[in-house]
């Protein structure tokens, strides 16, 4: 098949689409509207359904009964929307029903700006909403990819019964690229699932709650949830090494950034020094290895964020101590060019060079 | 790789202008990306995009430094002019600015492409006439793909077809009749 010009709001949807998805909810809130625009115009196409909610609450607890009975189901946000959206998260995380949330970063805090930031990170890690649950989390870097990992987010959703989230930052949102679309998936080709609360009279009877009052009830449903993320944790972390065989300096970030980041090791090797690039795929499960290993060889590592220090604790933690992690970031919507993070990788490999010497 | 910047006001087709040029970069089965900036505009705001076009992977989709600059009027021409890579070039639209850039290390070409959008039939095909000359100027595309791109939009409307090719073509002629300053 041919490749055509997309969106990567446009990629998101059909990725959805080809894979099953017929249900999405959605509210509109900049740089993510193209996402319920496209929706809008072809779920009702193939029989799907979109519902422009009242509100992003809504919106995500009609993922919540859509999901429960067995339909794949999405909402797509920005930020602010999606700090809306957690408790519903945290419930159907709970209630073990699969999803796809997708959230289009802007600049925050608080209703911040409309323009590119990668600040939710903790938010979509380490469990925006209450409890102990996680999301399985994929950062897409390229339009290719936002099609791609929403196509296999539904897969993952459905196999491990996780909400997943695409988190991509607003420039994933409006750049447009080639793109080459899966086939689309016939809907009797998704496995059946036992547990939806579809509708089988005469069956034993299906329940799906995220209330689960006694005490001698609920650990256990915790810690088989815990069992599953420890599952996800061995089986499906991703990451992208670019150069790092031999790098000295490892520079490390996700999404779009993590390009940005992969020009600025190509002009540093340009200039002898070597340099490589770590781009984590799944953010959660983080994948931890791929650091571990570079820090044989590295002298010293960058995080490179559109925050102000987020992933880098993920980075520190996995590096554990062994070669400094230095950060670069910037924030309010303002993304920083090549040179930028040439330049603080040659600030990280000098401040390694100094601490060695103390 | 060519990064080009084209910029202007809302409403001159320079996110359509970009598209195309991304969509002939594709065509040719070239690497392209095509990057909007959404800023919280109005009609009449500020609009501009940053389209690039390769044989290789692309690997920052960003274009502060273009090799190219398209600036439809005065002030972008001011605003990013001076971004503008070293022995790079600016096409710049001569009806509604000056094309004086304050620095003798970019070629700038003074098109006035209002004037000859009107000549070809229609304001609106402005936008073509700047393609036209940037085709001229840089081959970075072949001009048969812009064309086969434009005829794709226009289906269904041959006059409008007809004048976008000849603002493409007057384009073109502007580069050759000395627009170089």
């Amino acid at each position: 098949m041919s490749k055509i010009l997309l969106h990567g709001t446009e990629a998101i949807c059909e990725g959805a689409i080809r894979n099953g998805c017929r249900a999405f909810f959605g509210y509109p809130i900049t740089p993510q509207n193209e996402v319920p625009e496209y929706m809008s115009a072809v779920m009702p196409k193939i029989g799907g359904v979109f519902v422009q909610a009242e509100s992003e609450v809504a919106a995500i607890n009609m993922v919540y009964g859509a999901g429960g009975a067995g339909v794949r189901a999405m909402t797509s946000s920005s930020s602010p929307g999606i700090s809306l959206k957690q408790e519903g998260i945290s419930y159907i995380a709970c209630a073990r029903i699969p999803c796809v949330v997708v959230n289009i970063m802007r600049a925050g805090p608080g209703l911040g700006g409309i323009l590119p930031a990668q600040g939710d990170y903790f938010q979509a890690t380490k469990g925006g909403g209450h409890g102990d649950y996680h999301l399985l989390v994929l950062a897409p870097s390229s339009v290719q990819e936002a099609c791609d990992f929403t196509y296999r987010a539904f897969d993952l959703a459905d196999k491990y019964r996780v909400p997943v989230m695409i988190l991509a930052d607003g420039m994933i949102g409006q750049l447009m690229e080639p793109v080459e679309l899966p086939p689309m998936r016939a809907l009797s080709d998704i496995p059946k699932k036992d547990w939806a609360t579809d509708g089988g009279y005469g069956e034993n009877r299906r329940v799906l709650n995220s209330l689960i009052i006694k005490p001698e009830e609920l650990e256990p449903h915790v810690n088989e949830m815990q069992r599953t993320y420890d599952e996800i944790a061995a089986n499906e972390k991703m990451c992208e090494k670019f150069m790092t065989d031999d790098a000295e300096i490892v520079i490390t970030a996700y999404g779009t950034v993590a390009r940005i980041c992969k020009s600025a090791a190509k002009t540093l090797r340009k200039q002898g020094i070597k340099a490589g690039v770590i781009r984590p795929i799944t953010l959660y499960p983080f994948p931890s290895e791929a650091y571990e290993e570079a820090a044989n060889g590295a002298k010293a590592f960058l995080t490179v964020e559109l925050s102000l220090g987020q992933m880098v604790e993920d980075v520190r933690l996995s590096v554990n101590g062994k070669k400094p992690v230095y950060f670069y970031g910037r924030t309010g919507g303002n993304v920083m060019d090549e040179e930028e993070i040439v330049q603080a990788a040659k600030d990280a490999l000098a401040k390694a060079e100094l601490a060695k010497e103390v | 790789m060519i990064r080009i910047l084209l910029a202007g006001q809302g409403g001159q087709g320079v996110l359509s202008a970009g598209k195309m040029l991304a969509e002939s970069g594709l065509w040719e089965g070239k690497e392209v990306s095509y990057l909007p900036a959404y800023g919280p505009e109005m009609r009449g705001g500020t609009a501009n995009c940053s389209v690039i076009i390769s044989d290789e992977e692309i690997a920052s989709p960003l274009c502060n430094n273009p090799d190219v600059l398209i600036a439809m009027n005065g002030p972008s021409f001011h605003k990013f002019a001076p971004r503008v890579r070293s022995g790079g070039i600016v096409i710049v639209n001569g009806s509604l600015s000056d094309c004086y850039a304050g620095r003798d290390d970019i070629s700038v070409y003074d098109i006035a492409a209002n004037d000859i959008a009107m000549q070809a039939g229609d304001i609106r095909s402005a936008n073509n006439v700047i393609l036209g000359a940037l085709c001229q100027i840089t081959h970075i595309v072949k001009d048969k793909s812009i064309i086969n791109c434009l005829n794709e939009k226009f289906v269904g409307k041959p006059a409008l077809m007809e004048i976008n090719a000849r603002a493409f073509e007057l384009g073109k002629a502007a580069v050759e009749s000395g627009g170089e300053r």
